[in-house]
């Protein structure tokens, strides 16, 4: 039982993975601040925001709206990231739940965060608040079935494994996923679905925060507003390191081994970054074309081609 | 200075409402966020919705009509909140003191912690007045 609350609370989960995400997200700003020329935030930018956002800044509740559900939904968002976080990142350390397919546990607890944000958004009673949860829903329907396909495609290229694990191994004695055409057809599409999940520029408008204000988070303030930066802190990290796990050989923590799995975190995040720092926000409707036609054309081909055997 | 301040001070939110302004001020403290002074290196980021904000930033003069949504916003902030006014406008009504649709200069509606006069204060001025409040 101890073991499990620590594999929650302290190593794989909550706070490894808040902690490792705070940095990841400072290393976004810093170089979205170096692409603009400017000069960039301190290294320890989010921490500072998330203790003063916890600490010192006063909570308002919503008057026409549901205060329980409107403060419960950030809990959801970081119990969920955080429980994902653990089944994400414990075979990535080589450590083996021994749970066959959790895969698509994972993929369900991914959608959990989102999930939350609308629910408290919806909760705040807010118009503008309304109007983003309803693009939040739009978005995860569209993107949702291409995350689905990217990893219906790792399965069948791992032979019908349903275990993350087993993928990882799988990589590690043989060749990683990413060095075949199939492969790298999964890292585009999946790097797109990441970005949208993220809600990072070309699929931010959710909290498009120059027509509708933030849009879901609008209403949140203090320490509810503390726990969704922590929820984004962890997802920041584990989607990332989710593709890695899926399609880069996994986490190797040997001696070199660390330095090169630290530059594949920083290589996806830097990816999204600039995906981020370059492009402008596209219309919702845009957004589910791109995705229901465009990456889930990729991902049929990337199937097929993997059915062939390349 | 214990931990509490010192992170509210290294993180400071800004959201900026402009009252009857002739869109100069505006313009400048657009420009502290730009390459060339880029508060951000403070931690000090604009934000779209004043449940996030830390610092009420005020320019432009007040008029009868400003004044409850000032007012508003200022109920709708949670606190601590700081309030600076920018402007000479903002500050004491400048060329607007006795016109008859002002409704006072921005210390008469809700307490401000603090001034940066001009007209239009300069980014360095703005900057300036940010580092005195928060050394206060």
């Amino acid at each position: 039982m101890a073991v499990y609350l620590f594999y929650f609370f302290i190593f794989p989960g909550l706070l490894f993975a808040a902690v490792t995400g705070a940095f990841l997200s400072w290393f976004d700003r810093k170089i979205t601040a170096r692409v603009q020329f400017r000069k960039g935030p301190p290294l320890l930018q989010p921490f500072y925001d998330f203790f003063k956002l916890v600490l010192v800044k006063e909570t308002i509740l919503p008057k026409h709206g549901s205060p329980f559900m409107f403060l419960m939904s950030p809990v959801f968002a970081v119990f969920g990231a955080a429980m994902a976080a653990v089944f994400i990142l414990l075979p990535l350390f080589n450590i083996t739940t021994g749970f066959k397919g959790d895969l698509l546990v994972i993929f369900y607890l991914l959608t959990i965060p989102s999930f939350s944000y609308i629910m408290g958004a919806l909760a705040s009673g807010n118009p503008l608040a309304a109007v983003g949860g309803s693009r939040e829903m739009k978005l995860i329907l569209s993107y949702e079935l291409t995350f689905l396909l990217v990893i219906a495609g790792i399965i069948m290229k791992c032979g019908q494994q349903f275990d993350l694990y087993t993928i990882i191994q799988t990589q590690q004695s043989g060749s990683s996923f990413i060095g075949s055409i199939s492969g790298v057809l999964l890292f585009i599409t999946g790097i797109f679905c990441i970005q949208a999940k993220l809600a990072l520029v070309p699929f931010d408008m959710p909290e498009a925060e120059a027509e509708i204000t933030e849009g879901i988070f609008i209403e949140y303030s203090g320490a509810a507003y503390g726990f969704i930066k922590l929820a984004k802190y962890i997802m920041f990290f584990i989607l990332p390191s989710f593709l890695i796990a899926l399609l880069m050989n996994g986490f190797n923590l040997s001696g070199w081994g660390i330095l090169w799995t630290v530059l594949k975190v920083i290589l996806v995040v830097l990816l999204l970054t600039l995906i981020r720092n370059t492009n402008p926000r596209v219309k919702i409707k845009q957004a589910i074309s791109f995705f229901a036609v465009w990456m889930n054309l990729l991902a049929v081909i990337a199937i097929v081609l993997i059915a062939f055997g390349y | 200075m214990g931990f509490k301040s010192f992170c509210f001070k290294k993180s400071l939110w800004v959201f900026h409402f402009g009252g009857a302004s002739c869109n100069n001020c505006d313009i400048e403290i657009l420009d502290c966020l730009t390459p060339r002074h880029d508060l951000e290196r403070f931690g000090i980021l604009l934000v779209g919705s004043i449940r996030h904000a830390d610092v009420l930033l005020v320019n432009g003069s007040i008029n009868k009509r400003d004044k409850d949504r000032l007012l508003e916003i200022y109920n709708q902030a949670p606190k601590p909140i700081l309030v600076v006014a920018i402007g000479a406008c903002g500050c004491t009504g400048g060329i607007f003191a006795e016109g008859i649709t002002f409704a006072g200069p921005v210390d008469k509606i809700i307490p401000v912690d603090a001034y940066i006069p001009g007209c239009p204060p300069k980014p360095e001025a703005i900057i300036g007045g940010i580092v005195k409040l928060l050394n206060k």
